[in-house]
């Protein structure tokens, strides 16, 4: 550990509990296990049939059938909804966190509204959604848009609130006017916290993307898996769920690298 | 890092001659809070005038109110009473012809020392050649040319106090309004800010106004200084009891005699000042 630093020993604690969830799942198959909450472990497929199965999912030359070589296109179809719908909220509740956070007026008038549409779920849009916008993609990115919406607002309201006053009037003594004032100070001072709002965002998206595309939708990660549990091919829809999670979880690092490559060593972005 | 061995910097170039725009003028200035047990006054007939060019410290106990006729002077609060001008035009809002020094030096994070430094000069439509250039003179003259390039929380406190006393002097202000710019620095590099300040004060010829609870550092910098007294908390509106000139010739030297016979004088003042109003 000494010699490759404490870095190295973090990962190889991290990959070791991994592998032991993997050793653990695979006995568990094996010994057809029963677990709290009923789990029958004996149901699942073993890891390396998964293993096997998800590099036939990507790229083909195992089983040759419909589902061989399909992953990059359910996975753009899926990557350019949450792109979309993320795009589309943050677009939105960016300069509205911040107008809200700044101007009590626009606060006062838009707040109660807020917290009215906040607490209902994505799940209790559906049916609605599905009456008022049909199936397909536009449901889908209209579901993601609402559930990042929330989350991103938030922090960049508080975060907006919590600009130090003592920033504004530096930037005012020195002859900003109280317009420039929102864009040269307010924007700049809340970018960590709209950070963090960003990548809750589009964590969500990912989440609620399985359930904007379980219905009506031939290509997508979640409509894989709904096809997957109506042919109940469990080891199909383990397949999918680990791609998402890999998904999900590269889409915030690239969301963290990209935003650290545009600012440079400026300290915009919290530690993570 | 360098500032227990104060690098002096470069000489300034004088920008500015002296003149009518650095004249502070209080009139029966006062200020008026509303609370729920009604209004409360903070100060209350306050007469002041500081010549261009002249240096004035304001001591006197927390909560007499030196802070909050710093702040009326930059014009983040409103006066309720009397007549407030500086350079002969009454202050409604900050203005860059007033630069003001915070204690907790308000520097802005996201911005290099040099970028901090030209943010007044560019706000001002300065060319940026000209304004880079005239960034790097000011952050030479406050010793941290080889620190241009870093963010202000890579910087011990003194020398964030000096960006941001670079970055009000790049803005060529009449007058320099500095609320206890030192109070959170350690003793030494305290010390060695005040010489600068000093310095900095007879090169650039702007007037300036010094809040500080230092009554020491009041009698080594000041011209005049000024004792405030009473406050809200008081009973009292806080007003200015008593202004005392120093008149001590050529470099002053903090352990002489008459230095401390007039601080001596200043913190009889001061304590009479509590309580008593």
């Amino acid at each position: 550990m000494s010699r490759w630093g404490p870095a190295a020993g973090r990962f190889a604690l991290g990959a070791g509990f991994i592998a032991f969830i993997l050793l653990m799942w695979d006995l568990g198959v094996r010994g057809e296990w029963v677990l709290l909450f009923d789990i029958k472990m004996g149901f699942l497929p073993p890891p390396v049939d998964v293993a096997k199965l998800l590099w036939d999912f990507a790229f083909g030359g195992v089983y040759d059938d419909a589902f061989s070589g399909s992953l990059w296109g359910h996975l753009g179809a899926s990557s350019l909804r949450v792109l979309a719908g993320f795009g589309l909220a943050a677009a939105l509740a960016i300069p509205l966190g911040v107008l809200m956070g700044r101007f009590p007026l626009v606060l006062a008038t838009l707040d109660p509204a807020v917290n009215l549409f906040r607490p209902i779920p994505a799940t209790a849009w559906v049916p609605l959604v599905l009456l008022i916008i049909g199936f397909g993609s536009q449901a889908t990115i209209f579901l993601i848009t609402i559930s990042a919406f929330f989350p991103i607002l938030l922090n960049t309201l508080s975060a907006t609130r919590e600009v130090s006053p003592r920033l504004v009037e530096a930037a005012l003594m020195l002859g900003t006017r109280p317009i420039g004032v929102l864009l040269k100070v307010v924007v700049p001072a809340a970018t960590p916290g709209i950070v963090s709002g960003l990548r809750i965002g589009l964590g969500l998206a990912w989440v609620i993307l399985v359930l904007g595309e379980s219905n009506g939708i031939d290509t997508g990660l979640g409509s894989m898996i709904m096809l997957a549990r109506e042919q109940v091919r469990t080891d199909r829809i383990v397949v999918g769920m680990i791609v998402i999670g890999v998904a999900g979880y590269l889409s915030d690092r690239l969301l963290v690298l990209g935003l650290k490559g545009a600012f440079g060593r400026r300290p915009l972005v919290r530690a993570s | 890092m360098t500032e227990k061995t104060a690098t002096p910097g470069a000489t300034v170039r004088p920008h500015r001659v002296v003149d009518e725009s650095g004249r502070v003028l209080l009139q029966g200035v006062g200020k008026q809070y509303a609370t729920r047990r009604g209004p409360v006054d903070a100060v209350a007939d306050v007469d002041l005038e500081v010549a261009p060019g002249e240096f004035v410290a304001v001591v006197g106990a927390s909560g007499c109110g030196k802070s909050t006729l710093l702040r009326i002077l930059a014009g983040f609060e409103r006066h309720t009473a009397g007549v407030v001008e500086v350079g002969g035009r009454p202050v409604r809002r900050p203005g860059p012809e007033r630069g003001v020094v915070f204690q907790d030096y308000g520097l802005f994070p996201w911005l290099t020392v040099a970028e901090n430094v030209r943010y007044g000069p560019r706000q001002r439509r300065m060319s940026r050649t000209a304004a880079k250039r005239r960034a790097a003179e000011y952050i030479e003259i406050v010793g941290l040319t080889r620190f241009a390039d870093r963010y202000p929380g890579e910087l011990s406190g003194g020398m964030q106090q000096r960006v941001a006393i670079a970055r009000v002097l790049a803005n060529d202000p009449a007058v320099l309004l500095m609320d206890e710019p030192f109070g959170a620095l350690d003793a030494l590099t305290r010390t060695s800010m005040q010489h600068e300040l000093r310095r900095l004060h007879v090169e650039t010829g702007a007037t300036v106004l010094l809040v500080t609870h230092s009554i020491e550092e009041a009698v080594y910098l000041a011209d005049r200084v000024v004792v405030m007294a009473g406050g809200a908390s008081h009973g009292v509106p806080g007003h200015v009891k008593e202004v005392v000139p120093v008149t001590l010739a050529g470099e002053r030297d903090v352990n002489a005699p008459d230095f401390n016979a007039v601080e001596r004088q200043i913190a009889a003042l001061v304590h009479a000042g509590v309580g008593a109003g």
